[in-house]
């Protein structure tokens, strides 16, 4: 029906792609650049053969850091005969069980062969692996596989698996926030296309690009910002298309308090150019290094392209171009700037949406003047204290209703593999109850 | 007012919701010279809701008030009427998630049951996916089409009245993601992954019981569903309330200077406390609502 549909070449991996490699449970956001050398858990290969490879594809990773499509194989461990004892009562944990040495393993890569092949040795010379339970055989070889395979999976990016990514990888960056919880800020936030919606949040740029992810670049997102600059290198790895940008806009909260004043100048009329640009080259200033490490890439881009070329007039127009470069720049600063001030002048957004690691009190009081009457917002700390307070000075200021301070548990369930019918779920994984809370509440 | 567009003002034929306190609201169909009763007294349609914007303070005959909140799907979640159990935003938001729904997705869906699932899916899908609801009960299939139809979400959705075990979800090789509630999933589970895109999707069963559960989980891996996993989240509500700690008093201290010391004995016993703002936890523990399984197809 929708087939043709279905091979389109957005289904192909192409060069410059942000993808996320899988293996595993392990995930790591990338992207597709020619002969980039690429380390993932302890390996190092190169993506460039992916690149017309449908996404979803599996790799093997060979030698030299090739990748080669794998062959489709059954999953299922192939030696039919199966030999399983009933308990642990016959086996000792002496050290010896294992006849294969270390140098003994390191042989057998050298030899070329595959994860499976060496698990397959492994499990021939244990002397124990038979006297094994079939769970026990289960997890042995899914612990030897998580060691000893070298494939990877190419995926394209959503939110469900960035927001793994990043907890697994790096809660910090993202205020410890589990998935779960995000999943349950974009629900209550009533997060949907053609919304008018502000981010404030200091989570990398997960949230904001889950935010945009659920708008499908429809309606806009107004990125309100703290410091310098917005942070939102997460977005990147979001891979959206082009159009989705269009919609998003960054406002800095040091210029809230002009803009609900009314003094906030964004017109670049002769008279007070002057003060705009100096407000500006602050701002620039502010910006600086990040401005610099964009320069400094751009430099290196230019390098490469240029190569052999060399020449001192060309350092003259390099300075020229430059300083118009950073002409345009500001020029470009100051219409986004206006654009996001304009959308915020209303004050009739449609949602709000705060996970920071500043304090959610001022924020939330702050830009929760822009939000029209009867729409959702979430707050979400990673402590509880401060949120106890936002619910107080909420219920004091009145004004809202429906307030909620709560959290999520998230349990997952280790279902038993179908050839083992047996009793129901056989171990259970609670995820740290840190304390993760968000603040629900509607605003009339 | 749309489920799917917010706006402004209330006009005739919107569905509010009035709110009367976080465990007591009711959707309102709003008319040109209806009224609705409510604990507070009487609330006049022309007069008290037309023409008013979103958010407002009503106040009803027997001087209390209510606010007019915008239909979301979450409000409506807690306002609809029952005709079955239903599920609860806090698991909606899970399987919104891992389902990977965004605007644009085309979703299958079996049972309809009451709409709680399909108004939060059809909010996310908005304005350019579809939704393919199969509910076997006939009168509840055309009541909840009646309703897609009063939100002004029926543009996105096709509601099927059939067996979803026996018949299918009446589509194939069109859905990104497919969810399923019925009592014996495992029997759906072909009927899903016909119905869904050649280049995969993923999958989400929702069960109370682990028993289904486990059945669901094995038929999912013989049709070579992959990333298997069961979760369960619950939600606990912190209930934010001022607490007063009393200190104690051990008496007069001997060892301290004697202007100390004379202070209690003039003033008589002091009954100091300290007073501040805590969470109690939930009282009971939140009930079990379902294990949630998901997977994903794989490209075939």
């Amino acid at each position: 029906m929708a087939d043709h549909e279905d091979d389109d070449y957005q289904c192909r991996i192409k060069e410059g792609d942000y993808v996320v490699l899988k293996r595993g449970d392990i995930f790591k956001a990338m992207q597709i650049q020619p002969r980039k050398k690429v380390i993932f858990e302890k390996q190092w290969f190169f993506l460039d053969n992916a690149v017309g490879h449908l996404y979803g594809a599996t790799f093997e990773i060979v030698s030299g850091g090739t990748l080669q499509p794998e062959k489709p194989k059954d999953t299922v461990s192939s030696d039919g005969s199966k030999e399983a004892g009933t308990d642990n009562r016959n086996i000792v944990d002496d050290g010896k069980s294992q006849k294969l040495t270390r140098d003994d393993i390191e042989t057998l890569k050298e030899q070329g062969l595959k994860g499976q092949q060496i698990i397959d040795q492994l499990i021939k010379n244990s002397s124990t692996f038979r006297d094994k339970t079939e769970y026990a055989q289960d997890k042995y070889i899914k612990k030897k596989k998580k060691k000893y395979e070298n494939t990877v999976t190419i995926l394209k990016p959503s939110c469900r698996i960035l927001a793994l990514m990043y907890h697994g990888r790096e809660p910090g960056k993202i205020c410890h926030m589990r998935y779960d919880t995000l999943a349950q800020m974009l629900t209550l936030a009533n997060i949907h296309a053609g919304s008018k919606v502000l981010v404030f949040e200091t989570c990398a740029g997960l949230v904001l690009g889950s935010v945009m992810e659920r708008m499908g670049g429809y309606g806009s997102v107004i990125q309100m910002y703290p410091g310098g600059g917005p942070v939102r290198a997460g977005v990147e790895s979001f891979g959206f298309p082009a159009h989705f940008h269009d919609m998003l806009h960054e406002f800095p909260i040091c210029h809230v308090n002009s803009l609900l004043a009314g003094t906030l100048d964004t017109t670049a009329k002769d008279t007070n150019t002057d003060e705009t640009k100096s407000n500006m080259a602050a701002e620039e200033e502010q910006n600086q290094p990040e401005a610099d490490e964009q320069g400094s890439m751009e430099q290196q881009n230019m390098e490469i392209n240029t190569g052999d070329e060399t020449g001192q007039d060309q350092e003259k127009t390099r300075k020229e171009a430059k300083a118009q470069e950073k002409k345009a720049r500001l020029e470009e600063k100051r219409k986004k700037l206006a654009a996001a001030a304009a959308l915020l002048e209303g004050r009739n957004a449609d949602g709000l949406v705060i996970a920071s690691r500043f304090h959610p009190c001022p924020v939330l009081m702050g830009l929760l003047k822009f939000l029209s009457p009867s729409r959702p917002f979430v707050v979400y700390s990673q402590y509880k204290e401060p949120l106890i307070e936002c619910y107080t000075k909420l219920r004091e200021h009145g004004g809202t209703v429906n307030l909620r301070l709560t959290d999520t548990w998230l349990r997952h369930y280790q279902v038993n593999s179908p050839y083992m019918s047996c009793s129901s779920q056989e171990s259970t994984v609670l995820t740290p109850s840190l304390k993760r809370k968000s603040l629900t509440s509607f605003l009339y | 007012m749309s489920f799917v567009e917010y706006s402004d003002f209330i006009q005739d034929g919107d569905v509010a919701i009035v709110y009367l306190s976080h465990d007591s609201m009711m959707p309102v169909k709003v008319q040109q010279g209806a009224q609705t009763q409510t604990r507070y007294g009487v609330i006049r349609h022309s007069t008290d809701l037309i023409g008013q914007r979103y958010g407002s303070k009503v106040t009803c005959s027997k001087g209390g008030w209510v606010h007019v909140l915008h239909p979301t799907p979450e409000l409506w979640t807690v306002s609809l009427p029952h005709r079955t159990q239903i599920l609860y935003t806090t698991d909606i938001a899970t399987i919104t998630m891992m389902l990977e729904l965004k605007p644009g997705s085309v979703v299958c869906e079996s049972g309809t049951g009451s709409g709680s699932l399909s108004h939060a899916i059809l909010r996310t899908i908005a304005p350019t996916g579809h939704l393919h609801t199969v509910e076997f009960h006939q009168q509840r299939a055309e009541k909840v089409a009646e309703e897609f139809q009063e939100h002004r979400v029926d543009h996105l959705v096709t509601v099927r009245n059939q067996d979803v075990c026996k018949d299918g979800f009446g589509v194939t090789g069109v859905a990104d993601a497919v969810f399923l509630d019925i009592p014996s999933p495992w029997e759906a589970v072909k009927h899903a992954k016909a119905a869904m895109k050649r280049r995969g999707g993923r999958v989400c069963s929702f069960s109370p019981c682990i028993e289904q559960v486990q059945r669901t989980c094995e038929t999912l891996a013989e049709e070579g569903f992959q990333e298997i996993s069961t979760m369960e989240v619950l939600l606990r509500v912190h209930d934010v309330r001022t607490v007063s700690l009393p200190l104690p008093d051990f008496g007069p201290d001997p060892s301290e200077p004697d202007t100390e010391r004379e202070a209690p004995t003039t003033s008589g016993p002091t009954h100091a406390a300290v007073t501040l703002k805590t969470t109690t936890p939930p009282r009971e523990i939140p009930g079990h609502t379902g294990y949630l399984t998901f997977a994903t197809k794989p490209r075939t």
